[in-house]
């Protein structure tokens, strides 16, 4: 039995995550949201073997103390994924998930935990990408694709990436993408 | 040509913030995308896969990344240094009288008199069975770590012993000294002055009381990207040198302190990243000011890469046992801060932009084919300044 720590900001991914692997009957997976600066204290309760964090979160760097000699170590996690295999964890970097293991796991089963990790994490995005485009009105999809295909234009992004930026730009600025569409739209006509 | 790279929001980012946000990255022909990260480590793992291009980093993180201490190794360089110093250690309140009380009626600006009066502080608490202090500090490998080690350590403190050091992020600081998970901090700008304007703590020292000249964040690059795209280095390498003497003129930093108080980039008041930039800190709740010109120096000739100061860190790292030293990793410490790509942006740029035979201690550039708008621009200069 391995217990699996899933440490998210996005309660509903972690359920997402915790499911898929519940279907592993050897994973005993505990959920948990995280309050600042408290990840120190739920590992010391948790005692988990791998750790699954969202990389939106910085207390990573908390868990980085860690794997250096200190007092603090409630349980020694000693690595990002297995640092070996390269390729998993510019999967996983790029999908926004780490994992963390304690010392002397074997990497074949943490492999294929951080690959549902991985997969949940990517298929939740496209997931909200699709909510989030199912409530926009009509209008305002003509908007984004009009945008969109300025952004591919003008900067060589691909659908994908013209979107995120759109979608970015109007989280961080708590607009809807619909009106950071029609600003781009505007810049564009200003600038022809 | 595209280029990504990766900041944390710190004041020390400004001058890659600059080169973004005033031009000076299109003028070489590059888009510079800039994407605000929350962690270091995450800043190190999109940096070595290739996420990012270019990194705002911890330059003791460079010598990590390099030698692999905790990473697979990634060999890295630093293009320029992005801030020099910049660091304060914040005190919650209670403690700093704590603290006074034990200092013997000494005045605790004395690191020597601080560092013993914190030596008796925490044996008193150890003798009244108190647990030992914490304090935070933004990453193993960071100056912020051997900082707090070095003050420590000079009055007979074991760092490793007679307290705990904690990795905690910037973000969580604050509210680490006001909840008393934390005793204390060491941590770059804005968050010091955060700390001090919430009233959860007062700056005991600036970072330049314990170490005068320490290069804090670099712009790092993969040493191997660098040698792929000799061309976008060199481009890069000068966009961040003309950014940070943009940022370093002392008429450039209201417009400075604005761009990067934007939601996008650091967001927090202006008010606070201006006194960074001033180097005059309000220090305690009463509003008493710390001024130090040297407080956070960015910009020539503090931004040209010193492998010096890379091996004071690397000593650093060898005194607190991340690694053991040998003589053939401290010549890759060299290589890594070696001054090459920023001398040959520097090389490369016209007359005008590529520093002047005077040095100055600040001003405009010597330009001898322009007396007059040399002069014009020293007028500016003290005109900006009267009013201060």
């Amino acid at each position: 039995m391995l217990r699996v720590l899933v440490v998210d900001h996005d309660p509903e991914r972690a359920d997402k995550v915790r499911q898929a692997l519940e279907e592993d009957p050897n994973l005993q997976v505990q959920v948990a949201s995280v309050k600042a600066g408290h990840l120190l204290g739920l590992l010391r309760q948790a005692e988990p073997d791998v750790l699954i964090v969202d990389l939106d979160l910085p207390d990573r760097d908390t868990i980085e103390q860690l794997r250096v000699a200190t007092r603090e170590r409630p349980r020694p996690i000693v690595m990002f994924v297995d640092q070996s295999d390269t390729e998993a964890m510019r999967a996983a970097v790029g999908a926004g998930v780490s994992a963390y293991v304690v010392d002397g796991l074997k990497p074949g089963r943490v492999k294929a935990i951080l690959d549902v990790a991985v997969a949940r994490f990517q298929e939740f995005d496209r997931l909200r990408r699709e909510l989030d485009l199912a409530k926009t009105s009509l209008a305002e999809r003509k908007l984004i694709d009009r945008a969109k295909g300025i952004l591919m234009r003008a900067r060589g992004f691909g659908e994908e990436e013209a979107y995120n930026l759109l979608r970015s730009k109007a989280m961080k600025e708590q607009k809807k993408v619909g009106e950071i569409a029609q600003s781009v739209i505007t810049a564009a006509e200003l600038l022809k | 040509m595209r280029i990504r790279a990766g900041f944390i929001p710190l004041v020390d980012a400004a001058a890659l913030v600059a080169a973004a946000d005033r031009g000076f990255a299109s003028e070489e022909g590059i888009t510079l995308d800039l994407v605000r990260e929350v962690s270091w480590s995450n800043m190190r793992d999109r940096l070595n896969f290739g996420h990012f291009d270019a990194a705002h980093l911890l330059a003791p993180m460079v010598i990590a990344g390099t030698l692999g201490i905790d990473s697979p190794p990634v060999p890295l360089s630093a293009a320029i240094v992005l801030g020099q110093n910049g660091n304060s250690i914040v005190l919650a309140e209670d403690v700093h009288a704590a603290l006074q009380a034990h200092a013997g009626g000494g005045d605790l600006a004395d690191p020597a008199l601080s560092g013993v009066a914190l030596r008796r502080l925490l044996a008193a608490r150890r003798a009244a069975g108190g647990e030992p202090l914490h304090f935070g500090m933004t990453f193993p490998f960071s100056n912020h770590n051997y900082l707090l080690r070095y003050w420590m350590a000079a009055a007979g403190v074991d760092p490793d012993e007679d307290v705990r050091l904690v990795v905690t992020p910037p973000p969580y600081m604050v509210d680490g000294l006001r909840s008393g998970r934390l005793h204390g901090f060491c941590a770059g700008s804005p968050w010091p002055a955060l700390a001090v304007e919430e009233g959860a703590g007062r700056i005991l020292h600036l970072g330049t009381d314990i170490i005068a000249v320490l290069p804090e964040k670099v712009l790092a690059l993969r040493t191997d990207w660098a040698a792929q795209n000799p061309e976008a280095t060199t481009a890069l390498t000068r966009a961040l040198i003309r950014a940070a003497t943009w940022c370093s003129m002392p008429q450039n930093r209201v417009d400075l302190a604005q761009m990067l108080a934007a939601p996008g980039r650091l967001d927090v008041p202006a008010e606070i990243v201006l006194r960074a930039l001033e180097g005059r800190l309000r220090v305690d709740g009463s509003g008493r000011l710390r001024e130090n010109a040297r407080y956070l120096t960015i910009g020539p000739p503090a931004s040209r890469p010193d492998p010096d100061g890379a091996l004071w860190m690397y000593a650093q790292m060898a005194r607190w046992k991340q690694l053991a030293l040998s003589g053939r990793d401290e010549e890759t410490v060299r290589g890594c801060f070696s001054p090459r790509l920023h001398d040959a942006a520097v090389a490369s740029m016209s007359g005008a932009d590529a520093g002047d035979g005077v040095g100055a201690f600040m001003g405009p550039r010597f330009d001898p084919n322009d007396l007059g708008g040399y002069l014009a621009e020293l007028t500016a200069q003290s005109a900006v300044m009267h009013k201060s």
